[in-house]
C-alpha cells in the first residue's frame, strides 16, 4: 500500500459524486473527475501494468499524455480499448478496467519468468538469435515471442461505437491550453481573430495549478479559470478541450484527436485543422534521471506527485524520498510538503542550494542530502528503500527507507510538433534540452517549450506569439500586460546561474551490484536499459535514428517522451561526443496513440463508399429481386419466383431469353457524350479501329488501349449525328474513361474541338433481348421501322416512346437479337412497365445481372473480369481491330514484340468435364492430383453453368491458348478444395456464326 | 496541401488527381515508332525541388491544371490551366 486519499479538497475531482469501477475484477472507489491513475494510486495500488519485455511489475509514472507505464485496457467485448493511458482517460461508473501484458493478472504474472532470461533479451536480441542458421525458427518462435511481448489486445469483434471526423478552420491555431496558449489565444481573441485553441487536458491551464503564484492579483488557477470562460464566451473562439493535436502537415493543416469517451453519441472524433497561423505552446515534460531499478511501482516524476495532491488529493505514498538536480523541484517539493507529504530525504548533486529552497524542507524534518545522487531504488513488488551515495562516488552508501521515489533531471521542451513541421530540434546547453528547430510552416513557439520557466516569462511570450501571429494576419493587436507574483519568480533555471546540473544517470561504481535486478531503464515503456544504449554503441551504432531501430528506444506509443532524450545524453556520453553533435531523432505523427476508428470516422460498413442506385432501383427491389454490389452500383441479381434461389432464378432468367424475351436494367453503363466538330477525329485517335467511317445511326464496337499499348476499356460508340457520338462503357470504367478523354483533349491535343461529358446519370437504360425483343420493340416504339432491313443490327437511332424522346440501338450483349433503349433517367420506371405489359403475351420476363454474366460467357464476350488492365489486343485474338490505317493512342508499344508474343495468356473457353462446376480464380495446371498440381498455366476468370450447353462452362487465361484448343486439363482450387477436369475450348460457346443477333 | 485551382480558388489537395510530370512532352500523334513513346511512358526524373505537375480537378471543375509545385515542401507556387483554356494571356 503506497497512495491514499487526503482530506484536502482536490481541484479536479467533486468529492459529492462517488464512482466505483474494476480494475482486473477488483471494486476500486472513485471521485467523478479521476483518471483511471489517479483512483488507483488512491485505492493503494502500486502495480497498474507489466513491462513490454520483462514483465516487470510497473506503477504510475507521470500525470499525462507523457505516462509510459499505465497502460490499461478499458472497457469489455466490442468496445474493448487496448492501450489506454490511465492518466489521461476519466473514470466513469461501472467501467471496467484491466491490465496488460500479464497472466493471470498485474499482481501475478507468468510472464516475470522473462526477467531472469533478462541477460539474454539485449538490444538487438532478433537480430542476432533469428539471422543465419536460425532464421527460419522464427517462424516457429514468433507466436510465442508475440504473445509473451506486447501491449494489450484489441478485441475481434466490431466496434460498435461511433467515430467522426471533422474540419475546422483559424486565422490562428493555438496548441497547448497552459498558460502560454491561454495569453495567445486572448491576446489574438480579443481583437477579433477566429482562434482556434486546443488542449488534450479536461482543464484548461496546464500545470499552471503547480504553481503558487498570483496573475494581476488573481490566484493563478483562478485565472486560468477566468481565461478560459472569456474565451469560452468569445463567439470568434472555439476550445477544443480533451483535444491532442498530433501531427503537423503541409500548408498548416494539422491533425487532431478528441476524446469524447467521457459523454455523448460519440466516442472519438478526428479533426483536420486548417490555420492561417500557429502558435505552439505545447509546454514541457519533466524528465527523469535513471538509476538501477527505476522502474519500480513508486518510481515517479516530482511534479506528477504534486499534481495528484493537488488535482486529486492524492498522496502518492506516505514517506517520500526526493532524487533531483534543478530548483524548480526544491520548490515542488516545498509544496508538496504543504499539502502533507512527509518527505524522508531530499537528494540532489548539488551543494550550497540557497536557503530559500532549502529552508522549508529543513523545516518539515527532510534529510537534506545535497552533493549525493540515488543509485538505485530497491524493494520487492514497489519500491521499499533509496540506496544513495555521494556524487563523487567516495565514502558509504545511506539506505533510506521509503514508498515513493520522486524524480526529477529537469525538464524537456515537448518539441515533437516543432520538428514535424521544421529543422531538426537543436541542443540548448544553457536549459540543457533539445529546443525547436528552423520553422517550415507557419507556427510560433512560445512557453516552456523553448526552455522559458517562470511563469511571467511564459505569459509574456505566449502574449508576443499571440500578437505576432495576429500582425501577420493584418490585425493590430495591442499587448496585454500580466503581472505575476509567484514563489518561483527568481527561479533559477539554467545551467549557467546553477538552477540545473545535467545529470541524466547515476552509474554504480564499478563492480557493485543491487540486488538481482539492478537494471537502469531508461525507455520504461519498451523495456530499454541504459546497458542496452550503451551495447549499441559499442557495436558501432551512431546515428540516434539507428540506435532507436536497434535498442527500440522511444519507439512505443508513448514515442519516448519521457525517455528520448536521456538515452540520446547516454549515447553521446558512450560516443563521447557533446549532445549538440550527437542529435536527435525527427519525430514523426501521431504524437498521442490515435485509435484507427477516428480516422475512418464513419465511413464504414455501409457508409464506407457511395452506393450507386438506378433510377430503377426502387422498382426491381418490389419485384423481390435480391441486389448485389457491381462497383458502387446495386444491381438486381435475379427475380426469384416464391421460394426461388437466385442462382436458380438466375439460369431459368438466361434460359428464357434464349426462347423468348428478356428485359434487364443497364442504367449503371457508362455513357459518355462526345460532341463537337472534331468528335469522329477524336475517336480515331482514341479508339484502335476507325470510326470516322461509321455513318450516322451505325454503331461500333472499339477497344481503347493505354500509353503503354496494353488494353484499357473496351465500349461500342453510337454516332448520333455528324458531330455527335455516345460512348458506350463498362460501368467499372466509366469515370476512368471520361478523365482519360478529358485528359488526352486538355493535354495531348487542345486543339481538337471536342467537349466529353458524363451522362451515365442522365439516362435509363434497358436492354431487351431474345428472339421476340424485335416484337416487343416494334410495338412500343413510335415512327420508326423496326424490320431487318430498315433497323439492320448495329444501327442506332432516335425514335419516340409515347412521345418520350428514346435512343434505340439494336445491340446484344446475349447473343440473341437484341435492342439497348436510352430514356431520360426519370422516365426509367415508364419504360419498364410499359415493356412489361406490352410484351405479356409474349411472355416477358425482367432477368437480373446474373443471367446478364451467363449470357455473355457463353457468347464468350470478354467482361470486366477478363480486362483486368493486363492483356494485349492478341491475348484476345482481336489485333485485327488494330487499324493499320492510322494511329491511335497506344498503338506504337502495343506492336512491342512482349505484347504480340503467342506465348503469353491468351483467352480460351474451358468446358468441365464430368459435370463438375469450376470457379473463377482457379488455375490451370496439367497435374492429375491436387497434391501435385504443377505449375499454373493460367487461371479461370469467369464461370458459370451454362443451360445452353447443359455444362459448366468458363472463360479462362491459358499460356499459347489458341494453340491447344481441345487439351485436357485441371482447373486447380486449392482453396475451395477443387481439382476438376476441363477441356479447353474455342471461348464462343453458344452460335459461333453470330446468326441469331444479325439475322 | 492546397492547391490554387484558376477556376474555383484554393482548394484541399484531395479534390484533384495527379497525373504525371507536366514537363514530359508527348510525342505527336503521328509518331508510330515505339522509341520516342518509351521515354514518355516510362522514364521520370523524379527531381528534387521545383516540378511542373499535371493535376486535374476532378472533383470541383473538372479542369486540368499546370501546377509548380516544390517536391521537397509540397508548396505549390503557383498553377495554371492547361487545355483549350489555358495557355499565357
Amino acid at each position: 500500500m503506497a497512495g491514499f486519499r487526503t482530506d484536502t479538497f482536490g481541484t479536479r475531482i467533486d468529492r459529492d459524486k462517488p464512482l466505483r469501477f474494476t480494475f482486473d475484477g477488483k471494486p476500486v472507489e472513485a471521485f467523478s473527475g479521476d483518471t483511471i491513475a489517479s483512483a488507483l494510486l488512491a485505492s493503494g495500488r502500486s502495480i497498474v501494468a507489466r513491462s513490454f519485455k520483462y514483465h516487470r511489475p510497473r506503477g504510475v509514472f507521470a500525470v499525462g499524455s507523457e505516462e509510459p507505464n499505465a497502460l490499461v485496457t478499458a472497457g469489455t467485448g466490442g468496445e474493448t480499448e487496448p492501450n489506454v493511458q490511465a492518466t489521461t482517460r476519466l473514470v466513469s461508473d461501472g467501467l471496467v478496467v484491466s491490465g496488460q501484458n500479464a497472466y493471470p493478472s498485474v499482481d501475478r504474472d507468468l510472464g516475470a519468468i522473462n526477467q531472469i532470461l533478462a541477460p539474454f533479451f539485449g538490444a538487438g536480441f532478433y537480430y542476432k538469435t533469428f539471422m543465419g542458421p536460425m532464421k527460419r525458427s522464427w517462424m516457429w518462435y514468433e507466436p510465442s515471442i508475440r504473445a509473451a511481448a506486447g501491449m494489450g489486445r484489441a478485441s475481434l469483434s466490431p466496434d460498435p461505437a461511433r467515430y467522426e471526423r471533422a474540419n475546422a478552420f483559424a486565422d490562428l491555431l493555438v496548441v497547448g491550453g497552459g498558460p502560454a496558449g491561454l495569453a495567445a489565444a486572448l491576446t489574438a481573441g480579443r481583437v477579433g481573430a477566429r482562434v482556434l485553441i486546443a488542449d488534450e487536458g479536461h482543464v484548461l491551464g496546464g500545470a499552471i495549478d503547480l504553481d503558487d503564484a498570483r496573475i494581476n492579483g488573481t490566484a493563478a488557477l483562478d485565472w486560468a479559470k477566468e481565461a478560459a470562460d472569456e474565451l469560452d464566451a468569445m463567439p470568434n473562439v472555439r476550445v477544443l478541450r480533451q483535444t491532442a493535436v498530433w501531427g503537423y502537415y503541409d500548408a498548416n493543416v494539422l491533425a487532431a484527436f478528441e476524446d469524447c469517451s467521457a459523454g455523448g453519441l460519440t466516442r472519438a472524433r478526428h479533426w483536420r485543422l486548417q490555420a492561417r497561423q500557429v502558435v505552439l505552446a505545447t509546454g514541457s515534460y519533466e524528465r527523469p534521471i535513471v538509476f538501477a531499478g527505476n522502474d519500480r511501482p513508486g518510481v515517479m516524476l516530482v511534479s506528477a506527485a504534486l499534481a495528484y495532491a493537488r488535482r486529486f488529493g492524492v498522496m502518492v505514498g506516505r514517506q517520500a524520498v526526493l532524487f533531483c538536480n534543478n530548483d524548480q523541484a526544491w520548490l515542488n517539493a516545498a509544496a508538496l510538503v504543504e499539502e502533507g507529504l512527509q518527505i524522508a530525504a531530499i537528494v540532489d548533486p548539488r551543494e550550497d542550494l540557497p536557503a530559500e529552497l532549502t529552508q522549508p524542507l529543513e523545516q518539515a524534518g527532510a534529510r537534506l542530502l545535497t552533493g549525493h545522487v540515488v543509485l538505485a531504488a530497491q524493494g520487492k513488488k514497489q519500491v521499499e528503500k533509496a540506496v544513495i551515495m555521494a556524487a563523487d562516488g567516495s565514502g558509504e552508501t545511506v539506505t533510506i527507507e521509503c514508498d515513493a521515489l520522486l524524480v526529477s533531471g529537469g525538464t524537456n521542451p515537448v518539441i515533437n510538433l516543432a520538428s514535424q513541421a521544421g529543422g531538426a530540434p537543436t541542443w540548448n546547453a544553457d536549459v540543457a534540452a533539445f529546443v525547436p528547430g528552423t520553422q517550415r510552416e507557419a507556427w510560433v513557439p512560445a512557453g516552456a517549450m523553448i526552455g522559458a520557466a517562470r511563469l511571467g516569462e511564459v505569459l509574456k511570450q505566449g502574449a508576443v506569439a499571440g500578437q505576432a501571429s495576429c500582425e501577420f494576419l493584418g490585425l493590430r493587436c495591442p499587448l496585454p500586460s500580466f503581472k505575476v507574483d509567484s514563489r518561483g519568480g527568481n527561479l533559477r533555471a539554467s545551467v549557467e546561474d546553477g538552477g540545473l546540473k545535467p545529470l541524466f544517470e547515476v552509474k554504480a561504481p564499478a563492480g557493485r551490484r543491487f540486488g538481482k535486478f539492478d537494471k537502469a531503464f531508461v525507455d520504461l515503456q519498451h523495456d530499454v536499459t541504459a546497458e542496452d544504449i550503451r551495447l549499441a554503441a559499442r557495436e558501432g551504432f551512431e546515428s540516434p535514428e539507428h540506435v532507436k531501430r536497434y535498442t527500440t528506444l522511444g519507439m512505443a506509443n508513448d514515442q519516448g517522451k519521457t525517455s528520448n532524450v536521456t538515452g540520446l545524453a547516454i549515447l553521446a556520453e558512450a560516443r563521447e561526443v557533446p549532445m549538440s553533435e550527437a542529435g536527435t531523432t525527427r519525430f514523426r505523427p501521431p504524437f498521442v496513440p490515435v485509435p484507427l476508428g477516428t480516422l475512418a470516422g464513419r465511413a464504414r460498413g455501409a457508409q464506407m463508399r457511395p452506393v450507386r442506385r438506378s433510377p430503377l432501383h426502387a422498382t426491381h427491389a418490389a419485384a423481390g429481386a435480391p441486389m448485389a454490389a457491381s462497383g458502387l452500383w446495386m444491381e438486381p441479381r435475379a427475380y426469384p419466383r416464391p421460394g426461388e434461389a437466385a442462382e436458380k432464378a438466375a439460369l431459368r432468367e438466361a434460359a428464357h431469353v434464349r426462347e423468348a424475351v428478356g428485359i434487364a436494367d443497364i442504367s449503371p453503363t457508362g455513357k459518355i457524350d462526345v460532341a463537337g466538330p472534331d468528335a469522329a477525329a477524336f475517336l480515331d485517335r482514341v479508339y484502335t479501329n476507325l470510326f470516322s467511317n461509321l455513318t450516322t445511326g451505325q454503331t461500333r464496337y472499339g477497344v481503347m488501349l493505354r500509353e503503354d499499348g496494353l488494353i484499357f476499356a473496351d465500349g461500342t460508340a453510337l454516332r448520333l449525328s455528324k458531330d455527335h457520338f455516345l460512348l458506350i462503357t463498362q460501368a467499372a470504367k466509366a469515370e476512368r474513361v471520361v478523365t482519360h478523354l478529358e485528359y488526352l483533349l486538355a493535354i495531348a491535343w487542345p486543339d481538337l474541338r471536342v467537349t466529353v461529358t458524363s451522362v451515365t446519370e442522365q439516362y435509363a437504360g434497358i436492354a431487351v433481348s431474345g428472339p421476340k425483343s424485335r416484337t416487343l420493340v416494334s410495338r412500343i416504339v413510335d415512327g420508326r421501322d423496326m424490320d431487318n432491313r430498315a433497323f439492320p443490327y448495329r444501327d442506332v437511332h432516335r425514335a419516340a416512346v409515347s412521345g418520350l424522346p428514346v435512343v434505340v440501338a439494336r445491340l446484344s450483349s446475349s447473343g440473341e437479337d437484341g435492342y439497348e433503349i436510352y430514356i431520360g433517367a426519370d422516365h426509367g420506371v415508364f419504360l419498364w412497365k410499359r415493356l412489361l405489359e406490352t410484351g405479356k403475351d409474349l411472355g416477358v420476363l425482367p432477368y437480373g445481372i446474373e443471367a446478364t454474366d451467363i449470357l455473355r460467357i457463353e457468347k464468350g464476350y470478354p467482361g470486366a473480369a477478363e480486362f483486368d488492365g493486363r492483356q494485349s489486343l492478341e491475348d484476345f485474338g482481336m489485333e485485327k481491330i488494330l487499324s493499320k490505317k492510322k494511329n491511335c493512342v497506344g498503338r506504337p508499344l502495343a506492336l512491342r514484340e512482349a505484347l504480340t508474343s503467342q506465348d503469353r495468356l491468351q483467352l480460351v473457353g474451358l468446358q468441365a468435364l464430368e459435370g463438375a462446376a469450376v470457379q473463377a480464380g482457379a488455375h490451370l495446371v496439367k497435374g492429375e492430383s491436387a497434391e501435385k498440381p504443377g505449375e499454373s498455366e493460367g487461371h479461370i476468370t469467369s464461370a458459370t453453368y451454362s443451360p445452353a450447353m447443359k455444362s459448366h462452362i468458363a472463360l479462362a487465361f491459358l499460356r499459347g491458348g489458341r494453340e491447344r484448343h481441345e487439351e485436357v486439363l485441371y482447373a486447380a482450387d486449392p482453396l475451395r478444395g477443387t481439382h476438376n477436369r476441363v477441356r479447353v475450348v474455342d471461348p464462343q460457346f453458344y452460335d459461333p456464326d453470330g446468326s441469331r443477333s444479325n439475322g | 496541401m492546397l492547391i490554387p485551382c484558376p477556376v474555383c480558388g484554393l482548394r484541399d489537395v484531395g479534390e484533384f488527381t495527379y497525373w504525371g510530370d507536366a514537363g514530359v512532352k508527348r510525342p505527336s500523334h503521328r509518331e508510330k515508332e515505339a522509341g520516342p513513346w518509351v521515354p514518355y511512358v516510362y522514364e521520370r526524373k523524379n527531381l528534387r525541388g521545383k516540378h511542373e505537375e499535371i493535376w486535374q480537378h476532378e472533383h470541383g471543375c473538372r479542369q486540368f491544371l499546370i501546377a509548380t509545385r516544390n517536391t521537397e515542401t509540397h508548396e505549390v507556387l503557383d498553377a495554371k490551366l492547361a487545355g483549350p483554356f489555358g495557355g499565357d494571356e
